[in-house]
């Protein structure tokens, strides 16, 4: 009830006292007929009035038609009708008022009423107007969400009422904010501009930002002294925050100096006072110097035939006379000013986001690394050995996970079905590796490397025979699709996460692994001191398979894993075999938490570097190799250093 | 001892490993013309001293000063090291196993090191007659041309104690020379110590008594990283804290 | 004492004389001197080979003498065909440019034949001015310099920071992968001042010999390699023979040993390390010019690791292993990746070369790494040794 009586007051506001007596749609618009017909920009307001005043309910469908060019007019009858389809012929005519049939009439009868574009505009932003008032939620939200994607200055006034009858709590706020934002941009008083900018300090959403960014647009302004009334942003003075180069081609440009020779124009002129092969009494054939053909050119203008160059005096002279300006397209100081402190302080907020965002990149980018990297770290820590074929064994997963899912076409099911089977699939293809050609290489760890590489050449071609060379699709789940998104600088994939997890549950397990079996407690006997180890009835040859194992089959779920965002290629091992070793030789040998910390320094260091340098991720990668070339100066046994046999001495 | 005489002082070196401190407050000194016998049970620190003086190990706290002019070792690297004239031989033979005997003592004899210099190096009749001289004495003359990795272990102790002589080091660090040797080739090593030891210091690290008391010398107990007792081997034989740490075990 | 350097290295003349029978006789029958049974097309291949084998002589002075597995050299070999590449093609289009120049209404000056090389050669990475980096380009005499300076420069500097800290291994193997990767990903770069991805072309037009056919070009370039390759042959004998050599190898062995023998091992490190890379690199800038055009993608560390191979199925700590090896397997690469021999019909498969060659080489290898660590190299041996006895 309460609401019903805001809004009808509101409603009285808005309209006004009445200007005419209430009377029918058809009515008004047989007054103002000629309007309706031929109405432009200039003639629509008027009409526009009188329809409001006319209070009809059936004005909002009516513009709404107008705008639509659904409207016909009888030429018989003269009155205004909607078709009920205008592909029939006789049309069926429906009334403005009722949207009941009235009739037929014959097609040739009836003419289209097709407003300009400008009216359709008028007639848009008049509707907004309507709908802001009515009484369907929907509708207000439309509108509310229709002057968010266009604004225009007729529409602030409009939801500054509307805002202030609007009873839903969650849509007057949206209003509200939508008001602010429009009184920045239309407001004629320039207080109610500066509360609404200073009301956004800190706000980081894009739409404030955009609001906000006009304000502070400057051109720049030339004069022969300085002139009054200006909203000056800063003073420009030529040679220091302004090159002189570009001061004198601006005073060119507006044409309060004469241009500068270029190389072009002498030449030209040259060539246009070329006679008997000679310029100026120089022959053509010694002008193959600059400093020739400047002279040449000298000499003309002495003779008067060219305009003297330039000369740096007069350039000097020039920017002298002239004052150089940033001048902001806002005439108002108080508003630029509070503009300027309003979007300083969202940078500082936006800049903290940044490096919130950069460090949510650079962790998930850390735990693709880890996931990489650790089955490399433990094979390495364990037997000493370099496997060269582990980035294979990443791409044996990626591609087990591209099978399955031709097999199973549920992409959940699927995932859920590749990761355990790539774990088999690459921890046999280890185990076999181990049995067949490491345990033959034992204690030459260079010879290791190079039998290992062998491998993965062969099994790269292998790939390539098998599955072509052109990417496979490997994709997620829908589920996976898609970003958490914080605010309007912090978002995260969802793969992305994803992985994250997946990372610190195989960190979980392999720490669980390591330290609470008997399997982890011979491993690390074995790492230690495998002569003691194989003394106390451990089989090291049995532990070194299984690690080998475990190691590449790490690989297999890392493969699914990455080939979830990047592509199923068969060097999709090879693009990350490099970075895995960087990881566990800065992370140190041997051991899970020195691999997460090189993973994690390797991440965020190259997060970081390419944010300094956005441009060129090719450039960020060799600085962040010729950073850790430097790194392994200073810690040659990586961040966590370990003793015995894998230490190396 | 004056300075002067002394040829190597270490005064209150302390090196840990994780916190286990393999080498404490150790204190010692060896003259340039001494024979010096080094003992003590296992994880004493006997290896862990020689680790320090050859540059292996870098100290925690202490000097190690060395020569007439007193050159602080802790700084230097370990080739400097070798180079002013300590020369060392492992406990476990160490020659260059893929080499003839004549190359590695090609290697050892004492000549400027640097890449350059040896580029140029043309072997003369001196170096020549050096090498058979130092054949002669570790009893490899007729193995000149065999590859080092076909030695007996023996021969292969001798070959470094040959290539040790042929550096002509002012300090000689040998650990366990006679391990693994027959009795007579044990007796021949022994000559050898003791002639080299009569122009230049000889330290001795050893395990076995028998060899320790033939090589007749002034004798140091260490013992928990530092010196237990020093003197000659039948007065630190009748020292009671030496019986303890000895016997005790 | 050269005549019993000689003597002592019997294998040298048995090297020099095969080489200069190869070198000879694909001369004679060349189609640019002798009586064109060889394609012009073949003895580039066989010149690039001999360039091939000096890299992985090269190669093997570092690693199968020296212990340090390199898995980087291709950046040495690459950067000597960019700084020879520079040259090439600066003078070469300054001809070209000069010659489209002449037409102009006005004799050209320095400046404007100048702007158009820059345009014509940085157009297609979308620029027109000459980098700093090309200021010798004009001179061919500084540009070798360089392409004996800059992979010397590059392999001092990365030596000096590995090996002072201690990195051995397959540590270091890491590290010079890593090097080689950083180098060429720096190269794809577009402003990087090289051409970016499309790296540098028409090496195999020499300025200055238009009326000169590349038939004949390419056996200069053929005899060029030969003649570097016998040279570095006996240069790399003779410092692995001696007292020098001795040190190197007992690097190898036990550097901890050497070091307690007073040598500084880090300064020999680097002393062969240096020369290698200069040697690889002197190797890329006589290739290049064969191969017709270097690019980053040249220095992908799978490149490097085939050098390896190849020093690895030669035989390495041999220098005739090492030009065995290379010879060999890149020619037979060669053969087989270039479609010439026969597909095989199993049946219900048709093996195809092209494709499963890389298998076969790859499980070959390991084979090789497996059961012949001494590669075809010990092969040789192993006759020399049964004839001896």
């Amino acid at each position: 009830m309460l609401r019903l009586l805001v809004s009808l007051i509101v409603f009285v506001l808005f309209i006004g006292p009445p200007q005419a007596q209430e009377s029918g749609l058809q009515a008004v618009l047989q007054n103002n007929q000629k309007a309706v017909e031929r109405a432009s920009r200039k003639t629509v307001d008027p009409l526009l009035d009188a329809l409001v005043a006319s209070r009809s309910p059936a004005v909002p469908q009516f513009l709404e038609k107008w705008r639509a060019k659904d409207v016909w007019l009888n030429q018989k009858d003269g009155l205004f009708y909607y078709l009920k389809s205008e592909k029939t012929d006789p049309v069926t005519l429906v009334d403005i008022e009722t949207g009941e049939a009235v009739g037929t009439a014959p097609k040739d009868d009836m003419k289209q009423l097709k407003p300009n574009s400008g009216v359709r505009e008028v007639l848009a932003s008049a509707l907004v107007r309507f709908q802001l008032q009515a009484d369907d939620k929907a509708r207000r939200i439309a509108a509310v969400s229709a002057i968010e994607r266009s604004a225009e200055p007729q529409h602030l006034d409009a939801l500054r009422k509307a805002a202030a009858a609007e009873a839903d709590a969650e849509l007057k706020l949206r209003m509200d904010r939508l008001v602010r934002l429009l009184a920045i941009r239309f407001d004629p008083d320039p207080a109610q501009r500066v509360a609404a900018i200073r009301s956004f300090a800190s706000n980081t959403a894009v739409d404030v930002r955009a609001a906000l960014n006009p304000l502070l647009a400057t051109t720049i302004v030339v004069a022969d002294k300085m002139p009054e009334g200006v909203n000056l942003a800063r003073r420009l003075t030529p040679g220091a925050n302004l090159s002189t180069e570009a001061a004198y081609d601006l005073l060119v440009e507006k044409g309060l100096a004469p241009a500068k020779l270029t190389r072009d124009v002498r030449d030209k002129a040259l060539l246009a006072h070329l006679q008997n092969e000679n310029v100026a009494g120089i022959p053509r054939a010694e002008l193959n110097t600059e400093a020739a053909r400047s002279e040449a050119y000298a000499l003309l203008a002495e003779n008067g035939l060219v305009p003297p160059p330039v000369t740096q005096a007069e350039i000097r002279e020039a920017l002298e006379a002239h004052v150089f300006l940033e001048v902001y397209a806002e005439s108002d100081a108080t508003v630029t000013n509070a503009a300027r402190e309003s979007l300083a302080s969202i940078e500082n907020r936006v800049d903290l986001y940044r490096s919130i965002d950069l460090g949510l990149d650079a962790l998930s980018l850390a735990s693709i690394y880890f996931l990489a990297a650790i089955g490399l770290a433990i094979t390495f820590g364990v037997m000493g050995v370099i496997n060269m074929a582990h980035g294979e064994f990443i791409m044996i997963g990626a591609y087990t996970g591209y099978v399955v899912q031709q097999v199973i076409p549920d992409y959940t099911i699927s995932i859920i079905v590749a990761l355990p089977l790539a774990f088999l699939i690459a921890f046999a293809a280890g185990v076999a590796l181990e049995r067949l050609v490491i345990r033959h290489l034992v204690h030459r760890p260079l010879e290791t490397l190079l039998a290992t590489f062998g491998i993965s050449i062969a099994l790269q071609q292998l790939a390539k025979n098998i599955f072509g060379t052109q990417a496979r699709p490997l994709t997620s789940p829908a589920w996976l699709d898609g970003a958490w998104v914080i605010n309007d600088v912090i978002s995260i994939s969802l793969i992305r996460i994803a992985i994250f997890v997946l990372a610190l549950g195989f960190l979980g397990l392999l720490i669980f692994i390591l330290t609470r079996t008997r399997f982890g407690l011979e491993v690390r006997a074995v790492t230690q001191n495998p002569r003691m180890a194989s003394s106390m009835g451990i089989n090291p040859d049995r532990i070194n398979m299984l690690t080998f194992g475990l190691g590449s089959g790490i690989a297999g779920i890392a493969g699914v894993a990455i080939g979830l965002f990047a592509k199923v290629t068969s060097e999709l091992g090879s693009a990350y075999i490099v970075q895995s070793f960087m990881t566990v030789v800065v992370g140190g040998v041997g051991n899970i938490w020195g691999t997460l910390a090189g993973a994690g320094m390797i991440g965020s260091l190259q997060k970081v570097i390419e944010f300094l340098n956005p441009s060129n991720t090719l450039a960020a990668q060799t600085y962040m190799i010729i950073f850790i070339i430097i790194f392994i100066q200073f810690r040659p046994k990586g961040i966590i250093a370990l003793k015995g046999r894998a230490a190396g001495d | 001892m004056t300075r002067a005489e002394t040829l190597l002082e270490l005064d209150r070196i302390s090196v840990a490993f994780d916190g286990f401190k393999a080498i404490n407050e150790l204190s010692f000194a060896i003259g340039s013309a001494e024979l010096r016998a080094i003992i003590g049970p296992n994880g004493a620190g006997k290896t862990t001293m020689m680790d320090i003086i050859t540059g292996k190990t870098r100290a925690d706290s202490g000097q190690i000063k060395y020569g007439a002019h007193a050159v602080d070792l802790g700084q230097m690297s370990e080739s400097a090291i070798a180079q002013a004239g300590i020369g060392r031989k492992f406990q476990r033979p160490t020659v260059f196993e893929n080499q003839t005997v004549f190359e590695n003592l090609v290697l050892a004899l004492a000549h400027d090191r640097s890449p350059f210099s040896v580029l140029k190096y043309r072997m003369g009749r001196a170096d020549r007659v050096r090498i058979d001289v130092l054949a002669e004495e570790v009893g490899l003359s007729d193995h000149l041309t065999r590859i080092a990795g076909e030695l007996s272990h023996g021969q292969k102790q001798w070959l470094e104690i040959g290539m040790l002589l042929a550096q002509e080091p002012r300090l000689l660090l040998v650990d366990e020379p006679a391990a693994g040797m027959t009795p007579e080739e044990r007796e021949h090593t022994t000559d050898i110590l003791v002639r080299a030891a009569e122009t230049r210091a000889v330290m001795v690290v050893e395990h076995d008594m028998e060899f320790v008391r033939r090589l007749n010398c002034r004798v140091t107990v260490l013992h928990e990283g530092s010196v237990l007792a020093e003197g000659s081997i039948d007065h630190v034989m009748q020292d009671r804290q030496v019986i303890e740490v000895y016997l005790g075990r | 004492m050269e005549r019993t350097f000689l003597v002592r290295n019997p294998s040298i003349l048995i090297f020099i004389g095969v080489l200069a029978v190869v070198t000879l006789g694909a001369t004679l029958l060349s189609e640019g001197l002798g009586v064109g049974l060889l394609s012009t097309s073949f003895i580039k291949t066989l010149g690039k080979t001999l360039c091939l084998c000096l890299a992985a002589l090269a190669l093997d002075l570092v690693w199968g003498y020296c212990g340090i597995l390199s898995l980087g050299h291709f950046a040495f070999f690459g950067l000597g065909g960019y700084m020879i590449g520079m040259w090439l093609m600066y003078a070469r289009t300054e001809e070209i440019v000069s010659a489209s120049l002449a037409n102009a209404p006005l004799p050209a000056t320095p400046l404007e034949i100048r702007e158009a090389i820059g345009t014509q050669i940085f157009g297609v990475v979308g620029g027109s001015d000459i980098p700093m980096m090309w200021s010798f380009a004009d001179s061919l005499v500084l540009q070798l310099l360089l392409v004996l300076l800059i992979p010397g420069l590059l392999a001092f500097v990365f030596g000096w920071l590995a090996f002072r800290s201690r990195v051995t291994g397959v540590y270091l193997s890491i590290l010079t992968q890593a090097m080689t990767l950083a180098l060429s990903l720096y190269l794809f770069q577009n402003d990087s001042g090289l051409r970016g991805n499309n790296g540098l072309s028409g090496l195999q037009n020499l300025p200055g010999a238009d009326d000169i056919p590349q038939a004949l070009i390419s056996v200069w370039f053929l005899w060029a390699s030969a003649v570097s390759l016998a040279m570095v042959y006996i240069i790399s004998t003779w410092l692995m023979s001696g007292k020098f050599g001795s040190a190197i190898r007992a690097i190898r062995d036990d550097e901890n040993r050497l070091r307690y023998l007073g040598y500084s091992v880090e300064g020999y490190k680097l002393v062969v390390f240096v020369f290698s890379a200069v040697i690889t690199a002197i190797a890329g800038a006589l290739y290049y010019p064969q191969a017709g055009i270097v690019n980053p993608a040249e220095m992908a560390p799978i490149a490097s690791i085939y050098l390896v191979v190849w020093v690895a199925i030669g035989g390495r700590g041999r220098l005739y292993g090492a030009v065995i090896g290379a010879a060999f397997v890149s020619l037979v690469s060669s053969w087989f990746t270039g479609g010439q021999v026969p597909d095989l019909n199993l049946g219900f498969y048709t093996v195809k070369w092209v494709d499963w060659w890389l298998v076969l080489l790859g499980f070959g290898f390991v084979l090789v790494t497996l059961y012949a660590p001494k590669g075809l190299g010990g092969l040789v041996d192993m006759l020399v040794r049964r004839k001896e006895a």
